[in-house]
């Protein structure tokens, strides 16, 4: 049974369709990949699998049960959703932000307890964040709070975190940090979702990958099934230079079709 | 402001301290000047007297209406401010305020407010819960925050323009003059009929707020995370405000309009909590409390012929106040 799957789901905003009979499955151990060009769907894809948002029609599960079914606390024990450039509108401190993720143990009444702090501490370790716990969040670079709203995900000890361009606008250095924690993650009983721009840390990464399209999955499988010049050129509209090598698949953007109107 | 944050049971203990001496401190001011335990002896023993009268009918009162009255405004502040994460928020921006002060003022209008004590202050919590009514028709289950803002700012422009609207065919000059008065915002000559008919309206509403406080901490990093993390953001919402327009209608109620407490407040109060809204609520409420007891303590202390009005101060001294505060912690804002 899949950890995480979507069967015929159809998502619309104010009755413009926006997914259209969307199968997904993540399984046990798996770091799978959305890719796609902006406006695909893939937000909203990760929104229906967080439960923040509800399908049309189609069922998203998670271990064979309805998502619907799930109370939400219960739901955000289990799945941790990263938002796409996430950022805290008070000056917290990082330990602060962190400890937002254990919001889902907690009783409106009562105080943070000593299981919570040693989970922060650990979640602040994993993410190589323990340096700064104390400095305000708002003032670290985007690379330093991404890895702040990891960790605020690691304190919740999520067994599946879905992460939405987690490594959109960070220099290359925070953009590896990033995906190898991410990597790390995925393993076990434990599974990620990531959106993806960049297609080679996409092909480096991830075991799977999704290839949406205006709202329909184009095609999904191994990195080397979908990350096919015929395809890339298809869905993105693009001519790519696409080297494979023992390192793994690297994808290089070389000009525009001119004929493709995405 | 670099304040490190203070131990939240010791800040909160603080603060119930400094309250009480506050309270201690007005119930011994006064025009007349009476002996405090002679005043609680005589009631005691069911002694009819002039000390025992000003205490319990007068000095009490009032002094218990401007704790519970600033507790609500800056209570309220903290809980808009964190659910809109906007540091400008004010308690009379989802319109309820002037919702309120306009039953009052149709009440001085018509004449009704000698009919029976109670019709005053019942008038003004109908004008609450009918701006709070139009507030849901205009906005319903919308998803936007903004919408919801655009909304309280038509509705106080709606009621502003009633108001305008009184005072422009008020019968009189008299009837004029008590509006205005009125609008300004007081709690002399209060009695415990306001304090009762005020306080459950205020109590449901901090409570409504209070249960609110780890949603807004959630907020804090944007609607879609506190969603992620189990919160049903449309539903709280509705608590929130309902809490926010049932307390602050009550509050406007018995004494008007009392400027510049919910705004200010928490933004005295943010850096001492680590700018944490949930932390910040009940903080917020205690520091409300003993600043509009402090300016009820200066209002009276002045000699005037005419008592200046508790509203008028709040503003004299909150706005540049706030003004100070934006310069001051420009850099720590976003």
């Amino acid at each position: 049974m899949s950890l995480l799957s979507a069967t015929g789901v159809d998502y619309s905003i104010d009755r413009i369709s926006i997914l259209n009979a969307i199968d997904f499955q993540l399984e046990p151990g798996e770091l799978v990949g959305l890719i796609g060009p902006n406006g695909a769907g893939k937000s909203s894809l990760l929104r229906l699998l967080t439960g923040i948002e509800a399908p049309d029609r189609g069922e998203i599960q998670i271990d064979g049960q309805l998502l619907t079914d799930i109370s939400p606390q219960q739901r955000a024990r289990i799945l941790g959703y990263l938002v796409q450039g996430a950022q805290a509108y008070w000056p917290f401190s990082v330990e602060k932000v962190v400890g937002l993720g254990r919001i889902p143990y907690q009783k409106w009444w009562r105080q943070s307890s000593a299981e919570d702090q040693s989970k922060i501490d650990q979640a602040l370790q994993m993410t190589e964040t323990l340096a700064y716990r104390n400095r305000i969040v708002t003032t670290l670079s985007g690379g330093e709070q991404t890895l702040v709203m990891l960790a605020r995900i690691f304190a919740t000890e999520n067994q599946l975190i879905l992460a939405d361009e987690p490594v959109a606008a960070l220099d290359p250095y925070h953009q590896l940090h990033v995906m190898e924690i991410l990597r790390q993650h995925a393993s076990g009983q434990r599974a990620a979702v990531v959106v993806l721009h960049d297609l080679s840390l996409a092909a480096r990464f991830c075991d799977r990958l999704y290839l949406l399209s205006h709202g329909k999955l184009d095609c999904c499988g191994s990195v080397t099934e979908v990350l096919t010049g015929e395809n890339i050129a298809r869905v993105y509209g693009v001519d790519c230079q696409i080297e494979c090598n023992e390192k793994g698949v690297s994808v290089t953007p070389l000009n525009r079709i001119s004929e493709h109107h995405p | 402001m670099n304040l490190k944050a203070v131990d939240a049971r010791l800040l909160n203990f603080i603060l119930l301290i400094a309250l009480l001496l506050v309270l201690v401190l007005v119930v011994n001011v006064g025009a007349v000047d009476i002996h405090l335990g002679k005043a609680l002896d005589d009631a005691w023993h069911h002694r009819a007297s002039i000390e025992s009268l000003i205490f319990f009918d007068i000095r009490l009162p009032r002094a218990l209406l401007a704790a519970l009255v600033g507790a609500t405004l800056g209570l309220a502040g903290a809980a808009l401010q964190g659910l809109l994460r906007n540091p400008l928020a004010e308690p009379g921006i989802i319109g309820v305020s002037n919702g309120a002060a306009l039953g009052a003022v149709i009440v001085f209008y018509y004449g009704f407010a000698g009919f029976a004590w109670f019709v005053l202050p019942l008038a003004g919590l109908l004008g609450a819960l009918l701006a709070v009514l139009l507030i849901f028709l205009l906005v319903g289950q919308s998803r936007s925050i903004i919408t919801l803002i655009l909304a309280g700012v038509a509705i106080n422009a709606i009621g502003g323009a009633l108001i305008a609207l009184a005072l422009n065919f008020a019968a009189s000059p008299y009837a004029m003059q008590e509006i205005l008065f009125w609008l300004l915002g007081s709690v002399a000559n209060r009695s415990f009929r306001e304090v009762q008919i005020a306080l459950p309206f205020m109590l449901l509403g901090w409570a409504m707020m209070l249960y609110c406080g780890r949603f807004l901490n959630a907020l804090t990093l944007g609607e879609d995370t506190a969603k992620s993390l189990g919160f049903d953001v449309v539903r709280l919402r509705l608590v929130l405000i309902l809490g926010v327009a049932a307390s602050v209608g009550a509050a406007v109620s018995v004494a008007g309009n009392i400027g510049f407490i919910g705004l200010v407040v928490p933004h005295l109060v943010r850096p001492f909590v680590g700018y944490e809204p949930r932390r910040l609520l009940f903080a917020s409420a205690l520091v409300g409390a003993i600043l509009l007891l402090l300016a009820d303590v200066a209002v009276q202390s002045m000699s005037a012929t005419t008592e200046m009005k508790l509203g008028v101060i709040t503003s004299l001294v909150g706005a540049p106040f706030f003004l100070l505060l934006i310069l001051k912690s420009r850099n720590t804002l976003q």
